[in-house]
């Protein structure tokens, strides 16, 4: 698996230094490997360094121990094969929609006038035709989370990394862009790593679900997720899909009283 | 169309907003003029310590037929907006270099404290010593006090950003400066105008007081002139040409401020605006 992966997760640990001086073990050495074109999402409770992981994979944040490479090559920092999407759609409030889906051609450089044709198509893809003159102001957070993906497109990354992505959107909302984000990876082929806390959410999307424990951060378990694709609003009617869904949350489940005492 | 009018303009909100918007103040400002006008002499108040409003208003009349006020006027005016111009540049290209390095930005912060502290219209004396009667002691006093205010705010400004939206930035590796130009700088205009608001009304309070220390133009000296005459009329007159002239690039500040950063929250706009 690993030999052929995309992203090569390997023993990577993160120790933060707290204000107290005191070393705090956030993530202890974690494995993982992503194939090319596989939609992996990590969930865990709060604290479980997952979010840290992801920034690591980024190359934002250094690890402490371990090495991560991505196509066979170590990441030592940012890189442009990656698209970010956050849990605020961190939109540019200054900027039209469409202007805030060029920043990443604006960062890179490039034909201008095939740029703004891409950021048009990007739009259509993600059901914003129309709204490329728009500000963030005056759309919903769902609406601006699909500006955020389009952004996250734009410059045509192999990767998708998003923390928490629909983490503040309301429960409808989120499942239609749970749908939306399928969709659109269907079309892209792109390979997406993402972070949530939402077990539904974690197995309704993934290949596989990585389960992460906290203090430190550890991976548990990694589930194989063999739900059809594509899957639909009724998925989650589905026997398969019930059965990951109370795997995952019977490791919470037990994890709760001893790592959560309230 | 008297009969069409009126129904008309009820159906336009804005335009009763303008009715009711306008119509307290200036029937306030009737009842103050008047108060002033009949009000001194029943007291008992000499109107050579308080003249009324209406011979401040011939006084007016007279000093722009003599063409005083408008000379003065724009040597003033001038001054200011100069002084503001040099000041708030500077404070912006200061307070974008000193947040580029955390180790400056500690060195020079006790400084700049300190210096904000400072009535800073304390060195106009030494500046008119410096650099003469003529206009470059009073654009320096002003450019000086409009400095501050801008530079604080837009140091908060630079550095107050959202810290996922810099790690979007670095995730695209991002230089410095497209950092700067594409989220830094538009994320602090929002401060950098409140800064400005403080400081287009500063660099007027800077150019008067340059003149009061020592001039041969300007609307500060005519004041001190009428002042050594006792024409308390002409004193009137000249203050009420600086008030419009505050409350006209004050205004003109905020319609910019407005202009620019209409995609702020609006109640942010109104709190940063003082």
């Amino acid at each position: 698996m690993s030999g052929d992966a995309l992203i090569d997760v390997r023993d990577v640990a993160k120790t933060f230094r707290a204000r107290s001086g005191e070393d705090v073990e956030a993530l202890a050495p974690v494995a993982l490997a992503v194939a090319s074109g596989e939609l992996v999402t990590i969930v865990g409770p709060s604290g479980c360094g997952k979010s840290t992981l992801l920034r690591i994979v980024a190359g934002l944040v250094p690890p402490t121990a371990g090495r991560v490479r991505i196509d066979g090559r170590p990441v030592d920092g940012p890189r442009r094969d990656i698209g970010m999407c956050f849990q605020d759609a961190v939109l540019l409030p200054w900027r039209t929609v469409s202007k805030n889906v060029l920043v990443p051609a604006e960062v890179i450089g490039g034909d201008a006038t095939r740029a703004a044709r891409r950021a048009g198509d990007l739009l259509d893809l993600v059901g914003l035709r129309g709204f490329g003159d728009k500000y963030p102001m005056e759309l919903s957070g769902g609406m601006r989370q699909r500006v955020a993906i389009a952004r996250a497109l734009m410059h045509d990354p192999a990767i998708l990394l998003m923390d928490e992505p629909f983490g503040a959107l309301d429960a409808m909302t989120r499942e239609s862009m749970n749908l939306e984000l399928l969709r659109i990876w269907q079309a892209q082929r792109k390979t997406v790593v993402l972070v949530t806390h939402s077990i539904d959410e974690a197995v309704f999307l993934a290949d596989r679900v990585v389960v992460m424990s906290a203090r430190p951060g550890a991976i548990r378990e990694i589930l194989d997720v063999k739900v059809a694709r594509p899957r639909t609003g009724g998925t989650r009617f589905d026997p398969e899909f019930l059965a990951v869904v109370a795997v995952v949350r019977a490791h919470f489940d037990a994890l709760r009283p001893a790592e959560n005492p309230v | 169309m008297s009969a069409r009018g009126p129904a008309r303009v009820s159906r336009r909100p804005g335009a009763v907003g303008a009715g009711r918007r306008w119509g307290p103040p200036l029937a306030a400002g009737a009842l103050l003029l008047a108060a002033w006008e009949f009000l001194p002499p029943l007291l008992g108040v000499s109107d050579l310590l308080l003249p009324p409003a209406s011979a401040v208003a011939v006084a007016l009349v007279e000093q722009m037929a003599r063409g005083l006020i408008l000379d003065n006027l724009l040597v003033t005016l001038w001054e200011a907006l100069a002084g503001f111009g040099l000041g708030s540049t500077a404070g912006i290209v200061c307070a974008a270099v000193i947040t580029r390095s955390a180790l400056l930005e500690r060195a020079l912060l006790p400084y700049l404290v300190a210096l904000q502290a400072l009535p800073k219209v304390a060195l106009a004396p030494l500046l008119v010593v410096w650099l003469g009667f003529g206009i470059a002691s009073k654009i320096s006093i002003a450019t000086i006090i409009a400095f501050f205010p801008v530079l604080i705010n837009a140091m908060i400004g630079f550095t107050t950003v959202e810290a996922e939206k810099i790690e979007l930035m670095r995730s695209l590796v991002a230089s410095e400066w497209q950092i700067f130009r594409i989220v830094r700088f538009p994320n602090a205009l929002p401060f950098i105008f409140a800064g400005l608001n403080v400081a287009i009304v500063l660099s007027i309070t800077g150019a008067l007081v340059g003149e009061f220390v020592g001039a041969k133009k300007g609307l500060g000296m005519l004041l001190l002139q009428f002042n050594f005459n006792m024409d308390i009329a002409g004193m009137f007159a000249v203050l009420i040409v600086l008030a419009l002239m505050g409350v006209v690039l004050h205004g003109a500040v905020r319609v910019l401020h407005r202009r620019l950063i209409f995609w702020a929250e609006p109640d942010d706009l109104e709190r940063r605006t003082p």
